[in-house]
């Protein structure tokens, strides 16, 4: 396992979590000794930068905000860049656990791309109402395309192994849900096995997620948008990138 | 058609011709930005000096009222010309997107080299 970990890069990306991030790092130093720790200031108006190197991270300062994907795929190409077979991504605002992490890393073993999932009987996590239905649909066809039995696409904590690595470095889309759901088709259409490893949630440390029956059909409509679109592009050989030639 | 709204339409049809032209010749304006705004230019010039193609156009598509024409392909040649913008303006985003990850991991890099050097090293000069 310690080898593993010495492969391993944590990237966080981070948009004003000055208030979590540091211990969130902290946490990160502490469980999982070894791995690298990289938090990407996603363009942050706050000290998130200064609080994180002060909690002993890496820290890359992105100058505009770019969204998730953007700050992901700065970790993926510094991963490369330095050597890291693998990357897993934790949120900075504390809800996920850490100590997930080396269960993830095992799961690499027999898959490109392990997602820690908040239904799959680990913790308390609950979302309810229509997000949570929204969220059934968007797993069940994500599923179907992955060939696994997938039920939380859309979770942020998520564990690439070398080839994952590989494709979402040149490959990472920036819009909105590209992240989730659109890195998952990418993943699979580059021959990625992907699978999932039950992970616990707490609750966030600040700020509330959204709920409402409307916000969750704009949710989902935006989701489904962003899953036809993912399938309707071209095979990645020949895909015209902003230009990471 | 008086005489007065003919010249108009010719006078019109030059002035966006030569405005195209004029940021062309000074870099203002990209060839590839140009070209519908070039096409639209030559046909309007076109069918203000020979009215008549207009109304032949018209009547081969089976348009009655040959002004309709001309609203039809402005709003089409408007609606190409907003389209490229969009696809421009994707671009640019992903450019400037690659532009930002590449300016961070320099800066890290930076800091990562300076670390290196002890500090109370007087820098050579």
């Amino acid at each position: 396992m310690q080898t593993a970990l010495e492969k391993t890069l944590i990237v966080m990306p981070a948009f004003n979590e000055e208030e979590s991030v540091g211990a969130v790092v902290r946490e990160v130093l502490d469980q999982l000794p070894g791995a690298g720790c990289l938090v990407v200031d996603d363009g942050s108006s706050d000290n998130t930068a200064v609080a994180a190197r002060a909690a002993g991270a890496l820290v890359a300062v992105l100058p505009i905000n770019l969204g998730v994907g953007g700050a992901m795929r700065l970790g993926f190409r510094y991963a490369l860049e330095h050597g890291y077979s693998n990357v897993v991504q934790i949120d900075s605002d504390g809800q996920h656990d850490p100590g997930t992490v080396p269960a993830m890393l095992a799961g690499l073993a027999d898959a490109d791309l392990v997602i820690g999932a908040r239904f799959a009987g680990a913790g308390e996590y609950v979302a309810s109402g229509p997000r949570r239905w929204a969220m059934i649909v968007l797993s069940s066809l994500l599923s179907r395309i992955s060939g696994t039995r997938l039920t939380d696409t859309t979770s942020g904590l998520r564990a690439s192994g070398p080839r994952a690595v590989m494709l979402f470095s040149k490959h990472y889309p920036a819009e909105y849900l590209g992240d989730t759901v659109e890195s998952l088709v990418i993943a699979v259409r580059g021959g990625c096995r992907v699978m999932q490893v039950p992970a616990s949630m707490r609750v966030r440390s600040g700020g509330t997620p959204s709920h409402g029956a409307g916000k969750s059909a704009v949710y989902l409509g935006r989701a489904m948008i962003a899953l036809l679109f993912a399938l309707l592009r071209p095979p990645l050989g020949r895909r015209a990138e902003g230009g990471t030639a | 058609m008086t005489l007065t709204s003919y010249v108009l339409g010719i006078a019109a049809a030059l002035l966006t011709l030569v405005i195209v032209v004029e940021l062309l010749r000074r870099g203002r304006l990209r060839e590839r930005h140009a070209v519908w705004w070039m096409v639209a230019g030559i046909a309007a010039l076109l069918a203000s000096i020979f009215p008549v193609t207009l109304e032949w156009t018209a009547q081969l598509l089976g348009i009655q009222v040959p002004t309709n024409l001309v609203f039809f392909v402005s709003i089409a040649i408007l609606f190409l010309v907003c389209l490229q913008h969009s696809s421009e303006l994707t671009r640019m985003e992903g450019r400037a997107r690659s532009l930002a990850e590449s300016i961070a991991l320099l800066e890290l890099r930076l800091r990562d080299v300076e670390g290196e050097v002890p500090e109370r090293q007087p820098p050579p000069r």
